[in-house]
């Protein structure tokens, strides 16, 4: 079942398109990986998705995309609401400069909830399914910006997943960190498949085959190929899919 | 070979001198208020002369007594902060977080200017404008008063607070703000709950600054408080500030009460340099 | 469920944040604006030839502050003419010879010290100093001014020392060059934006400076060439401004000396930009 999809969406930054005609299903509690080239659009998809490319001045977009079968750019839509319901996580760990506990209870406090019951078992909850409860739980008063660059990213997982979403979009949440940190994360998104829609940017095959189930390939601006990891990486249809997993450019 | 050797030392010397006058400046003027200032505390008392609540200097029996204008400048300050800090925050943010870049260049060049108009400028509009005006909206024999002085030290605050500000603001990573965006915060709940608590040390710099500043401004507050050494019980009260009380009276001074007017410059002095410290305090929290 | 709107209390934030903000901005903008229209307005008028090119006298009555002109010129040149060398040499002392880190500190303390003093302990600690060995004069109210300048023309040399790339000096010292050699032909150069941002930004503070003066200057009104005017008393155009407002009531001639103080400070804030744009455009070339 999909919960996003696209339909003939193109995306221009001033004269520049970076988005051509993008056409794609995307499963309910699956791992999407999001490959490509740099400046192959796959991170304005990735960020279309959540509409974080209003914020840019000279963009615009045609086409539509549907979320639980609603059009995300329709005036009906509140951009708050659906940043709720898809969080995200960034490239580089951006933890705010606060105590642990005020960075997860951040997204909760926003949305109004005050109750500190209730927010402490938030906190607890978003914590414990980023799997980094055991480490923290003794200095949630702590400030973020001391912790370690792997449990910071963790920490942003945990503040993203505070507010309930429903997708969690990921742009190349490992590539600034360290192999065994990255591994840890992989382990983690690997998990939250159970309860979250996960799409994921990444730069690194071997992540994308470890991880996901389903694989994009852009190029160009383009959505070259889409379907089963396996089927991609084992029997790629496009002669350029092919070129770029085997290494030839990129 | 040798010669040059003695060259390049002398050079040497000469540049270390030069480095040093800034140095020898600073002790000098410390060395020349703390000589000149203690001699008239020694005599009148420091508990006398610092809470004495009452100053006349030229009396029969003269009263050296600066407890009103200690408490008028704390108090003068702490209006002009009061009324300076929320209208200049509020402006920081509104220029570096949401004004377009050319409302944003225009605004600073405003505030720029705003910096740059001399104090007696500032005076003599508060005493045509200002002064007044009290007198007619709030029906007082006479405007030249503690409000007079509050309203244009919190005027001439005003730029150092915005332009300090927005450089904090500037600072903070654009990424924080974006997590907190894709959190469903709005813009505005953004740049109140992640960009200004970010910011909050070169902010608070930004108000010891100001603090800095509204104490230490003379010719514009002794054109519009009264200048006259009252306690300031009122908003309404001609005053007298730890800066205007050194100046009004040293043209015609001397003896005892000259020396006096040198000890309430240590006091003032005294001030200065814990905003001094307070400042860098700040400022070096910001760069970590 | 997305299109639930805001609550009323996060909508009732965001109004009443943006209302504050734009607020605050207008009354900062409107503030300014009034500040030039009624200064400007209320002072221009007042500018007349006779004015500016004569000197005051009780005989006729007449007021003119062609002596106050002269004095703000004396006083701007005397102090840049003493505080550049002395600002400049201590940027470069910091920038090329300093090597003890604590000795650098130590001075950029002092430095950030000086320039928070306010200025009417500068007019005090300059009547103790200066006034009290030669007299209150224009030559002792320059010196008072150094002394608060000094600061200015060290931290912008500072910045433009900075951006003198080191391959340059290295390259000097690798042709055998002595440090002096290499100070005088690349660094010294490489300084000239700084100093002139330093000057201007010195012109202005001197302009808008009267605590510091009326104590170490004076406010006497006689029209003297430049060595006779250092060595007497006389105001600057700031400090005449406050004696004619706040001793003798003469509101007519203070706000055209303010409406010209006006210009001026429009004027070094707009050389001031221009300078610094014109300097980082190439840099960056």
């Amino acid at each position: 079942m999909s919960i996003i999809s696209a339909k003939d969406l193109c995306l221009w930054y001033g004269d520049h398109q970076a988005l051509k005609n993008i056409n794609i299903e995307l499963s309910d509690r699956n791992i999407t990986a999001l490959i490509g080239p740099s400046g192959c659009g796959k991170s304005t998809f990735l960020k279309t998705l959540n509409r974080m490319n209003d914020l840019i001045p000279g963009v615009k977009i045609t086409g539509d995309i549907r979320y639980e079968g609603t059009d995300i750019f329709s005036n009906e839509v509140d951009v708050n609401q659906l940043r709720k319901e898809i969080g995200m996580v960034f490239q580089k760990p951006n933890p705010f400069p606060m105590s642990i506990y005020d960075n997860v209870a951040y997204g909760p406090r926003t949305h109004g909830i005050t109750n500190r019951v209730k927010l402490d078992e938030i906190v607890e909850q978003a914590l414990r399914d980023a799997a980094i409860w055991d480490e923290v739980k003794d200095r949630l008063k702590k400030n973020a910006l001391g912790m370690s660059g792997g449990q910071q990213q963790r920490l942003c997982i945990a503040r993203a997943l505070a507010v309930q979403p429903k997708i969690l979009l990921m742009d190349e949440p490992t590539s600034a960190l360290d192999p065994i940190s990255t591994s840890r994360i992989e382990e983690l998104v690997m998990e939250l498949k159970e309860k979250y829609t996960i799409i994921m940017v990444t730069h690194n095959m071997q992540q994308a085959v470890r991880v996901s189930d389903d694989t994009a390939f852009f190029l160009l601006g383009e959505l070259v190929e889409f379907g089963k990891t396996d089927d991609i990486f084992s029997q790629p249809g496009d002669p350029r899919t092919e070129d770029y997993i085997t290494g030839r450019f990129g | 070979m040798k010669k040059n050797q003695v060259l390049e030392k002398i050079i040497h010397g000469i540049f270390l001198l030069l480095g040093l006058i800034t140095v020898g400046s600073v002790l000098l003027i410390t060395v020349y208020l703390v000589i000149s200032g203690i001699p008239a505390i020694r005599e009148i008392g420091l508990i006398d002369f610092l809470f004495g609540k009452e100053w006349a200097s030229t009396a029969a029996e003269p009263k050296y007594g600066i407890l009103p204008f200690l408490l008028t400048s704390i108090y003068g300050t702490a209006g002009a902060i009061l009324i300076g800090v929320p209208v200049g925050f509020m402006t920081a943010v509104y220029l570096s977080k949401m004004a377009s870049p050319r409302v944003k260049s225009v605004m600073q060049s405003a505030v720029s200017l705003l910096a740059g108009i001399p104090s007696v400028v500032y005076g003599l509009v508060g005493m045509l404008v200002l002064v007044p005006g009290i007198r007619k909206i709030f029906h007082v024999p006479d405007g030249a008063s503690l409000l007079a002085a509050i309203i244009v030290l919190a005027i001439m605050i005003l730029p150092s607070i915005i332009k300090m500000s927005i450089t904090a603001l500037d600072a903070v990573p654009r990424e924080y703000e974006d997590a907190s965006l894709a959190l469903g915060a709005t813009p505005i709940e953004t740049y109140f709950k992640v960009s200004v608590p970010a910011a909050k040390s070169g902010i608070a710099a930004a108000v010891v600054l100001g603090v800095g500043r509204a104490i230490g401004e003379a010719m514009a507050v002794m054109m519009v408080a009264g200048n006259v050494p009252n306690m300031p019980d009122s908003l309404f009260q001609s005053v007298r500030f730890l800066t205007t009380a050194v100046s009004s009276e040293m043209a015609y001074s001397s003896g005892l009460q000259r020396q006096a007017l040198f000890s309430i410059a240590l006091v003032l002095f005294l001030f200065i340099m814990l905003t001094g410290a307070t400042l860098n305090f700040f400022l070096k929290r910001e760069k970590e | 469920m997305l299109n639930q709107s805001l609550s009323k209390k996060r909508k009732g934030f965001a109004v009443l944040m943006k209302a504050l903000m734009l607020l605050s901005a207008g009354l900062t903008a409107a503030l300014v604006l009034f500040l030039l229209l009624y200064v400007l307005g209320k002072g221009v008028p007042g500018i007349t030839w006779e004015l500016l090119s004569t000197n005051p006298s009780y005989l006729t009555e007449r007021i003119g502050i062609l002596p106050d002109i002269l004095n703000t010129v004396y006083i701007v040149l005397a102090t840049l003419v003493i505080v550049l060398p002395l600002g400049v040499g201590a940027a470069i002392y910091l920038t090329e010879y300093a090597s003890n880190k604590k000795v650098v500190g130590v001075i950029e303390y002092a430095a950030e010290t000086l320039s928070g003093i306010p200025s009417i302990i500068y007019g005090l600690v300059g009547m103790l100093l200066f006034s009290n060995s030669m007299g209150t004069c224009l030559m002792a109210g320059a010196l008072t001014l150094v002394i608060m300048n000094l600061p200015t023309i060290m931290r912008t040399t500072q910045e433009s020392l900075k951006t003198v790339p080191q391959s340059y000096r290295e390259g000097a010292f690798g042709l055998g060059a002595g440090k002096w050699r290499v100070v005088r032909t690349v660094v010294l150069p490489g300084c000239v934006d700084g100093v002139i941002t330093g000057c201007i930004l010195s012109v202005g503070r001197i302009l808008g400076e009267s605590a510091a003066l009326l104590f170490t200057a004076g406010f006497a009104h006689a029209v003297n060439g430049i060595i006779d005017g250092l060595a007497a008393p006389g105001a600057t155009l700031t400090v005449a401004l406050y004696v004619y407002a706040k001793e003798q009531g003469e509101f007519g001639v203070a706000f055209a000396i303010a409406a010209i103080l006006m210009v001026l400070t429009v004027v070094i804030n707009f050389a001031a930009t221009l300078v610094q744009k014109y300097f980082a455009k190439r840099r960056s070339l």
